[in-house]
C-alpha cells in the first residue's frame, strides 16, 4: 500500500500548505471591513479547472491504488511476468503525439487563432482514437498468443490497468466529442476553447498515467 | 435541567452497571492474563474520563442554563488550556498504548518450546493436525484435497506419513504447556475464538497464520468460529479439551496418523449380507424401509452417513435420550456390529440395493416446503442428495415420516445434544428454525418432489 | 474586477432561468435546496428499510427462532443490506448529499453550487444507486449475505446467500454510488473554494462546512478504493480471475482459483472504509460545533484548533486503517504501527471533545430540541470515542474482536452519534428548510425516547461482548460459557430496539404536521450568526440571495460579544457598526 500511501501524502500534503497558509496566522475573530480587492468572490473562470484538478485527484487515487494491489499482489508466489505486446511502444507513441497535438491545439485557442482549433481538435482525436484501438489490439494479440486474463495475475492487472486506462480515455473522448461539434457548429467559441484547455489538460494527465503504467508494466 | 440530572444519572448507572451486573469477562484460561491488565488500565483511564467530562458537561448545563439577564462569556480560544489539555491526553494515551504494545509483542514471539498443533477450518467444521513423532509437518496443497485425503496431505511427503489427523471438531492440548496454533482454511475466513484464552486470529486460505498460548485450567473450552463464513456460520463449533499430561497421551495415542487413513477398508457385501439379517428385519431386505417397524429406508443412503450413525448410536452420541423411542430401539441393534470391517460389510451390502423412492406418506404444501427448503439446500444441496464435504446426508427420495420425525427431534433437542454429536449440533440449529408440524410436512412434501 | 462582471452575468441568468414548471423545479430541479432535500428524503427512506433490517435481526436475536421469515438465509441478507444501506446509503448519502448540499452554498454565501447540472445527475445516480440495491431483495437468491465488509472468499462462493444475483448487484450499486459520490463530491469541494461570496476567508467559515468540507475529500480519494476492490472481485467473480481468490476447496469442489489474497482485498476495502467511519463523522463534528455554539449563545470554543483536528483527523485517517485487520491473519509486525496511528488519532478527536464542553461553559444555555441532540451527541460520542480506544489497541482488540463489543461500538459512535445529530440539525434547520417552526413538546420527546432508548441498547450490549459473544451468529445455542442471562439481556436489548423504532414515528409525525400547519418561522428564529439565517427569503428562494451576494465581515461565532448589545453579530454586519474593543475575551 505503500504506492497509495505516498501519492495520498503528495495531495494531502499540498492542500495541507495551503490551507495552513490561508489559516495559520489568521484571528478568526477579528472582523474588518472586506476591500474590494480583496479576495473572495466566485471566480467562475477557475471553478472548471478546480473541479477537473479534484477530478485528477480522484482518479489519481484510483490509480495508485491499483498499482498498490498490483505490488502486493506480484509478491504472492505465482506470478508470472507477462511479455508486453511490441504494439504497446507504438500506442505510446501515438498518446505522446496526441498530447502533444492537444496542446499545440491548446496554445491556438489561447491565442484565440481560431483556424487551427478544428484542425488540431480532429487530429488529436483521431490520434487517440489510434492509441484506443492500438490497445484493443494488444489484447486481441495477447488472447491469440493463449494469454487470457485468468492465465496468471500478470495478466490480469495487465487488462485492469490498460481496460480502466481505456476507460478514462473513452470519458475524455465524449468531452473531446463535445467540444468538436460545437467548434463545428461555431457557437459559444468562448466556452469551447475554455473546454479545450481544461481537455488538453485531462489529456497530459492520461499520458502521465499511461507512462507511469506502462513503466510499471514493463518493470515488472 | 433535567438532562443534566439524567446525564448524571447515567454516568453513575453505568458505573454501577459495570461493576455490579452480571454480565463481564468470562474467566480467563490462559497465559494471557497480560491482556486482561491491559483491558484493565484502559478501563481505568476511558472510566476516569467518561465520568469527568460528563459530570463537568452536566455542571456546566446546570450552571449556565438560560436566565433572562445572562450573558456568556466571550472567550475564543484559551491556548494555555487547550495545550494542557491536549498534554494530559498524550499521557493518557500513551499509558494505555504502551501496555498494548508490549503484550502485542509477546503474542508475536511464539516461545521455542510450544508445541504444534494445526487447525484447520472449512464450511462449517473444525479439524486439526498433529505433528506426529517426528515433530515434523508434510506439505499441504489445496489441490489435493479429496474427501479421503481431507487435509490436502502430499503422499509422497516423508513428514506427514506420521501426522496425526484428527477429523474431528474436538482437539486436546496440555496443560501448563505453550502451544502454537496454526490456522489454516480450506475454503473462506474463518477465526478460532476461545473465549476463556483471549487470542483470536483468522483463518485465511491460502496462507497460515498463528496464535499461541499456554493453557493454565484444565477442562473442556468451547471452540467458535468469529469471522462470517456463510449461512451456518454460528454452527460452526468445536472444542478445545486442556489435559493433564496421561489424559493427553492416551488421547494422543488413539489418534490416526496420516498413513493409516489412508488405509481404505473396503466392504465385503457378502460378508455384510449375512450381518444385515438382523437389519433386514426391520429396515427390509432391499432396506426399503418399513412404516410398521419405525425403521427408515436405507437403500441409497450414503455410506459415510451410514457408517457415522451407527458409529453414533455404538459411542452413545445418538439413541440414549429418554424420549428417543425408536434411537433407543436401535442402539443395541447398531452394538452388533462389533468392528469398523463389520461395519463396513454391511454397509457394502446395502449399496448394492436397488434405489427406489420411498413411498410418500406425508402431505403438505409443496410450495410452501420449497421456500423452506432454500436454508436446507445449502448443506443437503438443490437436488437433496446430500454433500459428503459438509457432512450433510441425502434427504431426496428417502424416507419422509422418518425425516420429519427426526427434524422434529432436533427441534426438541432430543437428538443432537450430546457434546461430541457436532452434526447433530448443527442439525439442531436448523431444526429449530422449523417453526411446527406443519411447516415440517410442507418442507417433507416438497423434498418429495425432489 | 472580472468576478464582478461574473456575478451580474449569473444574476442575469437566474432571472432568466427561474424554473416555472414543478418538474424543474420539484424533479429535475438544478437547485441545490431541493437536490439536498431530494437526498434526504430518499437517504431517510432507504435508512428506515435498514431499520426494519435490524429490528429483524433483534427479533431473532431476543427471540429466536419465533418467526419463520427469519432464518439464516434471511438473516446475513438483512445483516448485509443494514450495514451497508445504514453506513453508506443512509448516512454518507445524507450528511454530504442532504446537508452538505443545502447547507454548503448557503454558509458559503453562494447562489448555488458551482456545477448545478451535475450536481443533478449525482442526486440521480444516487436513485439508480438505491434501485439497484434495492431490487437485490427480489432477484433469484436474494440480496448478498456476505457481511457489509463483503469479504471475499466467500463473498462470491456458495454457501453465502445471493451469490447467484445479490453480490453482482451490490457492486454495481456500489460502483454507481461512487460516480454519484464523486460527481457531488467535486461540487463540494469546487464551491467551497471558488464560490465563497466576498470577506469568507476559509477560516471564517462555520465548522458545519468545513467538516463536510473535509469529509468530502476524504471521501473523493477514499472512494476509489471501494471501486477498485469491487471491480476487482467482479473480475473473480465473472471472469475467474484470481486477485483475492486463492486456491480452495469449497463444500469439496475445486472452483479453480490459484494465488489470490483475500487479505488484499481487506487492505483495499479498509483503505475505504475507516476513512468512511471520518467521512461520516466529520460532517456530524462540524454540525454539532454549530449548534452547541447557537444554543449556548457562545462563540464555538478554540475555532482553529478545531478546524486543525478535522484537518489532523483527516489526514490521520489514511493511515490507521489495518485497526480493522489485527486478527485478520496480515503480518503481526504491522500491529505496533496501527495500534500507534490510532491512539494517536485519539488525541485530535478528543480535543474536540473538551472544546465542545468547554463551548457551554460559561454559555447561556437554550436547551431547546437541537441543543439536547447536540449535548446527547456528546454523551454518546464520549462513550463510543473511549470504548474505540478498547479496540484500537491491538491487544485488547484480541479478545474485544469480532464480539458484540465491536457492535456496540461502532453503532455507538457511528451509528448513534451522528444520528443524534442528523436529528439535531433537522429541527435546527427545519425553519430555514420549510419556513415553518416544529413542535417543541414532541421534539423534546422525540429526543428523550431516543437518547435513553438507544443507551438502553448499547451499553448492555458491550458487556456480551466481553462475556464472548460473537456477532454475526444468527443463533447462540447453548454454550457453556454463557450464563442463561445472557438470553435474558438479550432480549431487553431487543424491547428497547423495538422501542426507539416506535418511537420514530414522533418525528415523522412531528416533521409532517408542522409542515404542513406548524407556526409560521422567523427568518432567524435561533439569532444565528450564519448566513443561512440571513436570507431574503424563507425557505431561500432560487438563487438564496436575492439581488446582492452577502459580504462577510467577520466569523460565524460572534456571540455575546461584550459590548455589543445584542448577543450575536450577523457575518455580514461591518466592524464600524459593533463598537471596538473586540478581543477583549481573548487570552493568551
Amino acid at each position: 500500500m505503500e504506492y497509495i500511501l505516498i501519492v495520498l501524502a503528495v495531495i494531502l500534503g499540498g492542500l495541507l500548505g495551503w490551507l495552513l497558509k490561508q489559516t495559520f496566522n489568521a484571528e478568526p475573530w477579528v472582523a474588518d471591513v472586506v476591500s474590494d480587492t480583496a479576495h473572495q468572490g466566485p471566480m467562475n473562470a477557475h471553478s472548471k479547472l478546480i473541479g477537473l484538478v479534484t477530478l485528477l485527484a480522484v482518479v489519481t487515487s484510483f490509480f495508485a491504488l491499483i498499482v498498490s494491489a498490483y505490488t502486493l499482489r506480484m509478491d504472492l508466489g505465482d506470478w508470472i511476468p507477462l511479455t508486453e505486446p511490441g504494439i504497446l511502444w507504438m500506442n505510446t507513441g501515438v498518446l505522446v503525439v496526441a498530447s502533444l497535438a492537444f496542446q499545440w491545439t491548446r496554445n491556438a485557442a489561447v491565442r484565440n487563432d481560431e483556424s487551427k482549433l478544428l484542425p488540431g481538435m480532429i487530429v488529436t482525436g483521431l490520434l487517440t482514437s489510434v492509441f484506443v484501438i492500438g490497445q484493443f489490439i494488444a489484447w486481441q494479440q495477447l488472447n491469440a498468443s493463449g494469454q487470457y486474463v485468468t492465465s496468471n495475475p500478470a495478466n490480469a492487472f495487465f487488462f485492469f490497468l490498460t481496460g480502466a486506462h481505456a476507460v478514462h480515455i473513452l470519458g475524455g473522448m465524449y468531452v473531446w466529442t463535445r467540444a468538436t461539434v460545437r467548434l463545428m457548429s461555431g457557437k459559444d467559441t468562448e466556452s469551447v476553447r475554455r473546454s479545450i484547455e481544461l481537455c488538453a489538460l485531462y489529456w497530459h494527465f492520461l499520458l502521465i498515467v499511461w507512462l507511469v503504467l506502462f513503466g510499471l508494466l514493463l518493470s515488472t | 435541567m433535567p438532562l443534566a440530572v439524567v446525564l448524571i444519572l447515567l454516568v453513575v448507572g453505568s458505573v454501577i452497571f459495570h461493576f455490579v451486573s452480571p454480565w463481564t469477562f468470562t474467566p480467563l484460561a490462559s497465559n494471557w492474563g497480560t491482556i486482561d491488565l491491559t483491558i484493565n488500565i484502559t478501563f481505568i483511564v476511558t472510566g476516569i474520563v467518561f465520568v469527568a467530562i460528563n459530570l463537568f458537561m452536566a455542571y456546566a448545563i446546570i450552571k449556565y442554563r438560560y436566565k433572562k439577564d445572562a450573558r456568556a462569556k466571550y472567550e475564543p480560544e484559551n491556548k494555555k488550556l487547550e495545550y494542557w489539555l491536549t498534554g494530559i491526553t498524550g499521557v493518557g494515551v500513551a499509558l494505555m498504548l504502551a501496555p498494548g504494545l508490549f503484550v502485542w509483542a509477546e503474542f508475536v514471539n511464539v516461545p521455542e518450546e510450544a508445541d504444534v498443533v494445526e487447525a484447520v477450518g472449512q464450511q462449517w467444521h473444525w479439524s486439526y493436525r498433529y505433528p506426529g513423532a517426528d515433530g515434523k509437518f508434510g506439505e499441504v496443497d489445496a489441490e489435493r484435497i479429496t474427501m479421503d485425503n481431507p487435509f490436502g496431505i502430499d503422499p509422497a511427503d516423508p513428514n506427514g506419513q506420521d501426522d496425526l489427523v484428527v477429523a474431528h471438531p474436538e482437539a486436546h492440548i496440555l496443560l501448563d504447556q505453550p502451544v502454537k496454533f496454526l490456522l489454516r482454511s480450506k475454503d473462506v475466513l474463518h477465526n478460532f475464538t476461545v473465549a476463556q484464552f483471549r487470542v483470536k486470529m483468522d483463518l485465511v486460505p491460502g496462507t497460515q497464520t498463528y496464535l499461541w498460548l499456554t493453557p493454565t485450567k484444565a477442562g473442556r473450552f468451547e471452540l467458535l468460529c468469529e469471522e462470517l463464513c456463510g449461512i451456518a456460520h454460528h454452527t460452526m463449533r468445536g472444542a478445545i479439551i486442556v489435559d493433564e499430561r496421561a489424559d493427553y497421551d492416551a488421547w494422543i495415542a488413539k489418534q490416526q496418523t496420516f498413513a493409516e487413513s489412508q488405509v481404505v477398508v473396503v466392504g465385503n457385501a457378502d460378508i455384510g449380507a449375512a450381518q444385515y439379517a438382523i437389519c433386514g428385519a426391520c429396515h427390509g431386505q432391499q432396506g426399503e424401509g418399513s412404516v410398521a417397524m419405525n425403521a427408515p429406508k436405507l437403500a441409497g443412503q450414503s455410506g459415510w452417513y451410514l457408517q457415522r450413525q451407527i458409529k453414533a448410536y455404538q459411542n452413545g452420541l445418538r439413541g440414549v435420550h429418554e424420549d428417543d423411542t425408536y434411537g433407543r430401539q436401535m442402539a443395541p441393534m447398531a452394538a452388533t456390529l462389533f468392528d469398523d470391517a463389520s461395519i463396513a460389510n454391511v454397509i457394502a451390502y446395502i449399496q448394492s440395493f436397488p434405489d427406489t423412492p420411498a413411498p410418500h406418506t406425508i402431505a403438505g404444501d409443496a410450495d410452501h416446503g420449497q421456500r423452506l427448503y432454500r436454508v436446507c439446500s445449502y448443506c443437503h444441496g438443490k437436488d437433496g442428495m446430500g454433500i459428503q464435504a459438509l457432512n450433510a446426508p441425502r434427504t431426496a427420495g428417502m424416507t419422509d415420516w422418518y425425516m420429519a420425525r427426526q427434524l422434529q427431534n432436533f427441534k426438541d433437542g432430543v437428538r443432537g445434544t450430546h457434546k461430541q454429536d457436532f452434526y447433530g449440533m448443527q442439525m439442531g440449529f436448523m431444526g429449530a428454525i422449523v417453526q411446527d408440524e406443519q411447516a415440517i410436512n410442507d418442507l417433507m412434501a416438497y423434498i418429495n418432489t425432489l | 474586477m472580472s468576478s464582478y462582471v461574473a456575478i451580474a452575468d449569473r444574476d442575469h441568468e437566474i432571472e432568466h432561468h427561474d424554473p416555472q414548471t414543478f418538474i424543474r423545479k420539484y424533479v429535475w430541479s438544478q437547485d441545490h435546496k431541493v437536490i439536498a432535500i431530494q437526498y434526504g428524503i430518499t437517504a431517510i427512506f432507504v435508512g428506515l428499510i435498514a431499520l426494519g433490517l435490524s429490528l429483524m435481526m433483534r427479533l431473532q436475536l431476543g427471540f429466536p427462532n419465533e418467526f419463520e421469515f427469519i432464518n439464516p438465509e434471511s438473516y446475513y441478507q438483512f445483516i448485509t443490506m443494514h450495514g451497508m444501506i445504514m453506513v453508506i446509503y443512509l448516512l454518507t448519502a445524507l450528511f454530504l448529499g442532504g446537508f452538505g448540499n443545502y447547507l454548503i452554498p448557503l454558509m458559503c454565501g453562494a447562489r448555488d453550487m458551482v456545477f448545478p447540472y451535475m450536481n443533478m445527475l449525482s442526486y440521480w445516480a444516487y436513485l439508480l444507486s438505491v434501485i439497484i440495491l434495492l431490487a437485490s431483495f427480489f432477484v433469484p437468491g436474494g440480496a448478498t449475505g456476505a457481511g457489509w465488509t463483503l469479504y471475499p472468499p466467500q463473498a462470491i462462493l456458495p454457501g453465502t446467500p445471493g451469490v447467484e444475483w445479490g453480490i453482482l448487484l451490490m457492486l454495481v450499486s456500489l460502483a454507481v454510488f461512487i460516480v454519484a459520490f464523486t460527481m457531488g463530491g467535486l461540487n463540494y469541494v469546487t464551491t467551497v473554494l471558488q464560490a465563497r461570496c466576498r470577506g469568507m476567508t476559509l477560516m471564517r467559515m462555520p465548522l458545519s462546512v468545513w467538516g463536510i468540507f473535509i469529509a468530502t475529500i476524504l471521501g473523493l480519494l477514499a472512494f476509489p478504493a471501494l471501486l477498485v476492490s469491487a471491480i476487482m472481485m467482479l473480475f473473480d467473480m465473472n471472469l475467474g480471475t484470481s486477485f483475492f481468490m486463492p486456491a480452495i476447496s469449497s463444500m469439496g469442489v475445486d472452483p479453480g482459483f490459484v494465488g489470490g489474497s483475500p487479505i488484499l482485498f481487506q487492505h483495499l476495502f479498509w483503505f475505504f472504509g475507516h476513512p468512511e467511519v471520518y467521512i461520516v463523522a466529520l460532517p456530524a463534528f462540524g454540525i454539532v460545533s454549530d449548534l452547541l455554539s447557537v444554543h449556548a449563545r457562545k462563540n464555538i470554543f478554540g475555532y482553529r484548533m478545531m478546524v486543525w483536528a478535522l484537518i489532523a483527523i483527516g489526514g490521520l485517517s489514511f493511515v490507521v486503517w489495518a485497526h480493522h485487520m489485527y486478527v485478520s491473519g496480515m503480518h503481526p509486525y504491522f500491529g505496533f504501527f496501527f495500534a500507534t496511528t490510532t491512539l494517536i488519532i485519539a488525541v485530535p478527536t478528543a480535543i474536540k471533545v473538551y472544546n465542545w464542553v468547554l463551548t457551554l461553559w460559561e454559555g447561556n444555555i437554550h436547551l431547546r430540541v437541537p441543543m439536547l441532540f447536540a449535548i446527547g451527541f456528546i454523551f454518546t460520542f464520549i462513550h463510543g470515542g473511549l470504548t474505540g480506544l478498547f479496540l484500537g489497541n491491538v491487544t485488547i482488540d484480541m479478545p474485544l474482536s469480532d464480539t458484540y463489543f465491536v457492535v456496540a461500538h461502532f453503532h455507538m459512535v457511528m451509528g448513534v452519534s451522528p444520528i443524534l445529530v442528523v436529528f439535531g440539525a433537522i429541527y435546527h434547520w427545519f425553519p430555514k428548510i420549510t419556513g415553518k417552526m416544529y413542535n417543541e413538546t414532541l421534539g423534546k420527546w422525540h429526543f428523550w425516547m431516543t437518547f435513553l432508548g438507544t443507551y438502553a441498547i448499547y451499553l448492555p450490549m458491550h458487556y456480551l461482548g466481553f462475556q464472548g459473544v460473537p456477532r454475526r451468529y444468527f443463533a447462540m445455542g447453548n454454550t457453556d460459557f454463557l450464563p442463561e442471562s445472557a438470553q435474558a439481556l438479550n432480549a431487553a436489548i431487543t424491547i428497547s430496539a423495538l422501542f426507539v423504532a416506535a418511537t420514530q414515528i414522533l418525528f415523522f409525525v412531528n416533521m409532517i404536521w408542522s409542515m404542513k400547519s406548524g407556526k409560521k418561522a422567523d427568518p432567524n428564529p435561533w439569532d444565528a450568526t450564519t448566513l443561512e439565517w440571513l436570507t431574503p427569503d424563507t425557505p431561500p428562494k432560487h438563487g438564496n440571495w436575492g439581488p446582492d451576494l452577502p459580504v462577510v465581515h467577520r466569523w460565524a461565532y460572534d456571540y455575546s460579544v461584550p459590548g455589543y448589545e445584542d448577543d450575536f453579530i450577523p457575518q455580514t454586519v461591518p466592524p464600524e457598526q459593533a463598537p471596538a474593543g473586540r478581543d477583549h475575551g481573548v487570552v493568551d
